[in-house]
């Protein structure tokens, strides 16, 4: 199971949503499927059509910065970060 | 007494003021939507549930809705995307609740709907066809701060019957649900030359008197302008303002001939002129003009208010508000002859929308 660690701006939006979560997939995309399965709307706030990562939203598969077609194996770490902006 | 709730936008969340009927003591709650950037906000008086239109760096756009005066809120952006041609929603720029439904205005310009209280959003038009869209999508036409679809003005009886606004191109109504528009800037002005007649005008702000639905006004880039048919044709009633430039304008709830507007300087600052705050007001529908500055700053206030700023509410002795770019909230409760400040320091204010709940 992947350990997928969620920007601290999107827990308010979904009720339940821990800082970390478990989840079973082969990759980035996959992983942001899970999550949206439990929390509706996820995707939506992760990715635009397409779909492409957000503009500021940043993804690290192991501390190595990452696609959504990037590959994850049962002990990846994944991080999605909202890039350091505004004011 | 009836409740009078203030919805104001900010860069940093919506934020809900309260008072009652006398409209003399605030009560300020906020900043609520977690802090969202709050382009505008309404209520539907026919549901209860307040709206606000958000746009986030990280997490993109969507429409937080509250049914209880924004105790509680969800987020929802399900549908307000552009199918796959290229089109991005980067931005919900004006919200409008009307006939069992609601419109948001988005950049790049479209229209979307949703039927279910903002829970889902469908596509309605993007004006396909046009005079100028075969420009307007083009990011090199979209100016810094680009909103598309700013406002959406509705008919008040007609469901299917309202106008848009397409930022720097002009006015179109629809008076079939979007099937079929016609530009409605005839006899408006602009400062630069247009290829095509039709579009090519910068309506900032469009009201309809409620007392007179052929009674419309306009704050444009270039001039007050006012049209006694309905927007087939626009005259311009500039004359005795300080400025043809500003954003913000209000109808008078009960009087078809009264009309309120904020001028501004038109350079790049966008403030109100002399450092000296003040509305104007006609009664006479453009014929002659008041300035209104009792209880407002006349010494050093640079303040510039955004095209949803002003609002004026329904009751007898209409109350009027206008929030500022550098956080101030001011509001009158008789009419705009005598103002206070009711709030003073909120992050930068992009819109001021009041109801008045009994």
């Amino acid at each position: 199971m992947a350990d997928v660690h969620v920007p601290a701006t999107l827990v308010p939006l979904f009720q339940g949503l821990p800082r970390r979560v478990k989840v079973d997939a082969a990759t980035v995309a996959e992983a942001i499927d899970r999550l949206d399965e439990r929390w509706p709307g996820l995707r939506d706030r992760l990715c635009e059509p397409g779909p492409v990562l957000r503009r500021h939203i940043n993804v690290y598969v192991d501390r190595e910065r990452a696609a959504l077609d990037t590959q994850l194996d049962t002990r990846s770490r994944v991080d999605v970060i909202a890039a350091i902006s505004g004011g | 007494m009836p409740q009078t709730v203030l919805l104001i936008g900010t860069r940093k969340g919506l934020f809900v003021l309260e008072s009652d009927g006398d409209r003399r003591d605030w009560k300020a709650r906020g900043p609520l939507c977690e802090g969202w950037p709050i382009y505008h906000a309404v209520h539907d008086p026919a549901s209860g549930a307040i709206y606000a239109a958000a746009a986030s760096e990280w997490h993109g756009a969507g429409v937080w809705r509250s049914t209880d005066l924004g105790e509680t809120w969800e987020l929802s952006s399900e549908g307000l995307a552009y199918p796959e041609n290229g089109q991005k929603v980067s931005k919900i720029s004006g919200l409008t609740a009307a006939h069992g439904r609601l419109l948001a205005g988005v950049e790049a310009p479209g229209i979307f709907e949703s039927r279910d209280s903002g829970a889902t959003w469908s596509l309605l038009s993007t004006l396909e066809g046009q005079p100028g869209s075969e420009r307007w999508n083009d990011p090199a036409n979209q100016p810094p701060g680009h909103l598309g679809v700013p406002a959406i003005l509705p008919h008040p009886d007609e469901s299917e019957h309202f106008w848009a606004i397409v930022q720097g191109v002009g006015i179109f109504e629809t008076t079939d649900n979007a099937a079929s528009w016609t530009p409605r800037n005839r006899g408006l002005r602009t400062d630069w030359p247009l290829e095509n007649p039709e579009v090519g005008y910068c309506v900032h702000k469009l009201v309809m008197s409620p007392s007179d639905q052929q009674r419309l006004y306009q704050q444009n880039h270039v001039g007050m302008h006012k049209s006694v048919d309905g927007g087939q044709s626009w005259t311009e009633i500039s004359d005795g303002l300080p400025s043809e430039f500003g954003f913000a304008a209000a109808a008078h709830p009960h009087d078809r001939d009264t009309f309120y507007v904020i001028p501004l300087d038109p350079g790049h600052g966008r403030v109100m002129p002399d450092g000296q705050a003040a509305v104007w007001r006609t009664s006479d529908a453009g014929d002659t003009w008041q300035k209104l500055v009792s209880g407002l700053p006349q010494h050093d206030a640079h303040l510039g208010v955004l095209r949803e700023g002003l609002a004026i509410d329904t009751l007898d002795v209409p109350g009027l508000y206008f929030g500022t770019s550098t956080g101030q909230v001011f509001a009158s409760a008789d009419e705009g002859e005598n103002w206070s400040e009711i709030a003073s320091y909120l992050p930068a204010i992009s819109s001021v929308e009041v109801a008045v709940i009994a």
